[in-house]
């Protein structure tokens, strides 16, 4: 990269079950909002807008065209990415770096309590083949925990642990939508929704938005004294049909973690990395993608959260913010890892900040069973 | 100083309203092969691959993710974006970042869609606010009869004038092997004759609902160079977007609107030292869902004076063998699968500067080629090609 780009502000509303208050374009300027008015710039001066949603989950066709107003695209540059919204921070990354845009504003929304999950994740299957099985995400999440959990021996305590110890750490976050006090025993004790999965080791319906300002190095400086880098980023597609990978292993993200880390300079991501916030709608997952970020081995995760290594004031603490399971809406879910790991590069995450972080890992997933990847690594130095 | 960005390979599926022999990624993987042939690479030296797809049209959500194994684009970085009729012209100017960006070396762009799986007009309707514009939703026939309606008030054009656009399209799909509609229409009359969709809006002045699907590889210089010895240079892109709570979104009959188009050209022209569009650009893919839009695309592009669009195709300054040849590939109104559409124009002006349009090849010498997206609440892209920079 000739040229790096900086993280100038980063807004987010606080996530909620139920937004029926506002509309998607009231939910996204909310965040929009905060990030003029942390870098002083108004609409107009951005030059590009990188949006995220899905025409699915709202229900309507081009769900990007409510939004133009707020985002600053009347008579102006928009492109909607339907991914996780970290992809359409990386859309706007290869914008600054091309030379072609300057200030970019990347803005992801989404109200989860407007669709019907299933329904919704069962669209995603082949029409032929999988669909009439009825398949979601859900009940494919809990073939891959088997499949996980068998290959690797890795136990239901283990992955409540990561289920208590997010929403313990979510605690301490004021945008946090389910803080909790449980322990292991009320995971396991929780209502059996596909097994192995329950109910607290899944998220709830949420709804929110979430915004960042893009901008190349010079121009970064300007706007703010404390900005964030963007050290490295990829993402990196997973085969769509199940039987055609083994449902333990995370090949995608091994690439796109791969990537990353070159651009980065990561080679010892355990040493090299203060803090990570990695996405994951299920308790397992956190397990598994820290398997596939090379934090430990193949089938290690559990290991890894046994010893420690991972809770606040461990070696790398993950998702101080409490992640993805004390509630964020998905299509935003891993934005909100990138703007969380931000907060903490900015020393400004409050009673969640890890003293000192340099280096930060966040982590966004779209799809079956993380069919889609990506990894984007941060520093303030 | 940006990195420059050529097309390398170019491969489309041939187009067509049903495509029962293949599901949605099969007909992608067409594509894909096609192009990868064209530029003469293997799918394992594609560094990103980037999909546009509307997917409320087929009903199939992360189409992208279906379809890793037959595109080939599992184990690879990658993402789909979705603008509405724009999304290909989306598509290409994201890879045109990304390779532009120095982060890809090699991208793999991809527009598809597969309407014989879904009700596209359906999905349109839902594109509306849902507090109050669903009672008033119509799709995109009700929108471009008002357009057609409008312009035919205020320019003084002729249903005679729109059918020779028909005309001029139907001669350029007639020798495009890829095109859906091939009518081999005759007169004029015979498009007169046919039957209004909504007045004063014909069933052949408007596009069909085409199953196809496109794919570009655009390669960083330096590879552009070792792997073909022609490139197509894409010289520059625009985006232009807009609110959708405008009345005459797509015809005003007030002559005082604004244009997306107007702002777009304005933008990328003066960037690019166009000062004559018609003089400085050789030729142009537009999209045009409809004859009569197509003439106001005409001025709205500034290819004649306001008014004036009309005048081109009576003049047949736009036909194949014209001094400023437009849709020689017989354009949007032959051909539309949405997500591939703006893809398709920019393939097919890329094809015109090689030389290797065949048939449809457009007798003046095209060195530097347009390439339009409209979608949405008439949003437009825009893409220029060279054959040198």
């Amino acid at each position: 990269m000739a040229e790096r780009v900086g993280i100038v502000a980063v807004g987010q509303t606080k996530y909620h079950p139920n937004r029926s208050d506002v509309n998607e374009e009231e939910l996204a300027y909310e965040v929009i909002k905060q990030v003029l008015e942390a870098t002083g710039l108004t609409l107009s001066d951005i030059d590009s807008a990188v949006t995220c949603s899905q025409d699915f989950w709202d229900g309507r066709t081009i769900s990007n065209m409510n939004v133009q107003h707020v985002v600053g695209a009347h008579m102006g540059h928009e492109d909607k990415v339907a991914e996780d919204g970290i992809n359409a921070l990386y859309v706007g990354m290869s914008q600054v770096l091309s030379g072609h845009q300057d200030i970019v504003l990347v803005v992801a929304h989404m109200k989860e309590s407007q669709g019907e999950k299933s329904l919704i994740e069962n669209a995603a299957f082949d029409p032929a083949l999988m669909r009439p099985l009825g398949l979601d995400f859900l009940s494919t999440a809990a073939l891959q925990a088997k499949r996980y959990m068998y290959k690797y021996g890795i136990t239901a305590e283990q992955c409540a642990k990561v289920a208590v110890r997010n929403r313990s750490n979510a605690k301490n976050n004021p945008f946090a939508q389910e803080p909790m006090d449980i322990t292991v025993e009320d995971v396991l004790g929780s209502k059996m929704l596909s097994s192995p999965i329950r109910h607290l080791d899944t998220k709830p319906v949420s709804d929110g938005a979430c915004a960042m300002i893009l901008t190349r190095e010079e121009k970064a400086r300007k706007l703010t004294s404390k900005p964030v880098w963007i050290l490295g980023a990829s993402n990196c597609y997973e085969t769509h049909y199940l039987g055609d990978r083994d449902l333990a292993n995370c090949d995608a993200l091994v690439k796109a973690a791969k990537k990353a880390y070159s651009m980065a300079g990561i080679k010892n991501p355990l040493k090299q990395i203060d803090v990570a916030e990695i996405s994951g709608e299920y308790s397992y997952q956190e397990l598994l993608w820290m398997e596939g970020l090379g934090f430990c081995g193949r089938g290690e995760g559990g290991m890894l959260i046994d010893s420690g290594v991972t809770k606040m004031g461990g070696k790398l603490p993950v998702n101080p913010s409490g992640g993805v399971l004390p509630g964020n809406p998905n299509g935003v879910a891993g934005m909100t890892r990138v703007a969380e790991a931000v907060l903490q590069l900015r020393g400004e995450a409050g009673d969640r900040q890890v003293k000192g972080a340099k280096v930060a890992l966040a982590h966004g997933v779209t799809g079956i069973c993380g069919q889609h990847q990506c990894v984007m690594i941060l520093g303030n130095t | 100083m940006p990195n420059r960005v050529a097309i390398v390979g170019i491969g489309q599926t041939y187009h067509k309203r049903g495509r029962p022999d293949v599901n949605q990624a099969e007909m992608v993987g067409e594509a894909v092969r096609a192009a990868l042939a064209d530029a003469q690479l293997s799918i394992k030296e594609i560094e990103g691959v980037f999909f546009s797809n509307m997917e409320t049209f087929e009903g199939i959500y992360l189409p992208d993710h279906g379809m890793a194994a037959e595109v080939g684009s599992f184990g690879k970085p990658g993402l789909k974006v979705c603008t509405g009729g724009t999304s290909g012209g989306s598509v290409v100017v994201e890879g045109f970042y990304f390779v532009a960006s120095g982060l890809y070396d090699l991208a793999l762009v991809i527009g598809f869609e597969k309407q014989d799986c879904g009700d596209t007009t359906a999905a349109i309707t839902a594109a509306t606010t849902p507090v109050w514009g669903k009672g008033a939703a119509t799709g995109a026939i009700g929108e471009f009869a008002k357009q057609a309606l409008s312009y035919m008030e205020t320019s003084g054009a002729k249903e005679e004038h729109a059918a020779m656009v028909r005309l001029k399209a139907d001669r350029g799909a007639c020798r495009n092997p890829y095109a859906h509609l091939k009518l081999g229409l005759k007169s004029v009359d015979e498009i007169l004759q046919s039957g209004y969709l909504v007045w004063p809006l014909r069933l052949l002045d408007f596009c069909p609902q085409s199953c196809g699907a496109c794919a570009l590889i655009f390669a960083s210089e330096g590879s552009a160079k070792k792997i073909t010895k022609k490139p197509v240079w894409v010289a520059d892109v625009e985006v232009v977007h807009q609110e959708p709570f405008r009345a005459g979104i797509f015809g005003d009959p007030t002559g005082q609107e604004t244009y997306t188009q107007h702002v777009a050209c304005e933008r990328l022209y003066r960037r690019n030292g166009i000062t004559n569009p018609r003089k400085d650009i050789d030729m142009a893919e537009i999209y045009e869902p409809s004859n009569w839009e197509e003439m106001n695309l005409y001025e709205h592009l500034h290819f004649c004076e306001k008014n004036e669009g009309w005048k081109l195709i009576e003049k047949g300054i736009t036909e194949m063998e014209g001094e400023f040849p437009v849709n020689p590939s017989g354009g949007v109104i032959a051909t539309n699968p949405i997500g591939a559409t703006p893809v398709i124009r920019v393939a097919e002006a890329a094809l015109q500067i090689r030389g290797d349009a065949g048939e449809h090849q457009a007798t003046r010498d095209i060195k530097t080629a347009l390439a339009t997206a409209l979608g949405g609440p008439n949003w437009t892209v825009l893409t220029l090609l060279k054959r040198s920079l």
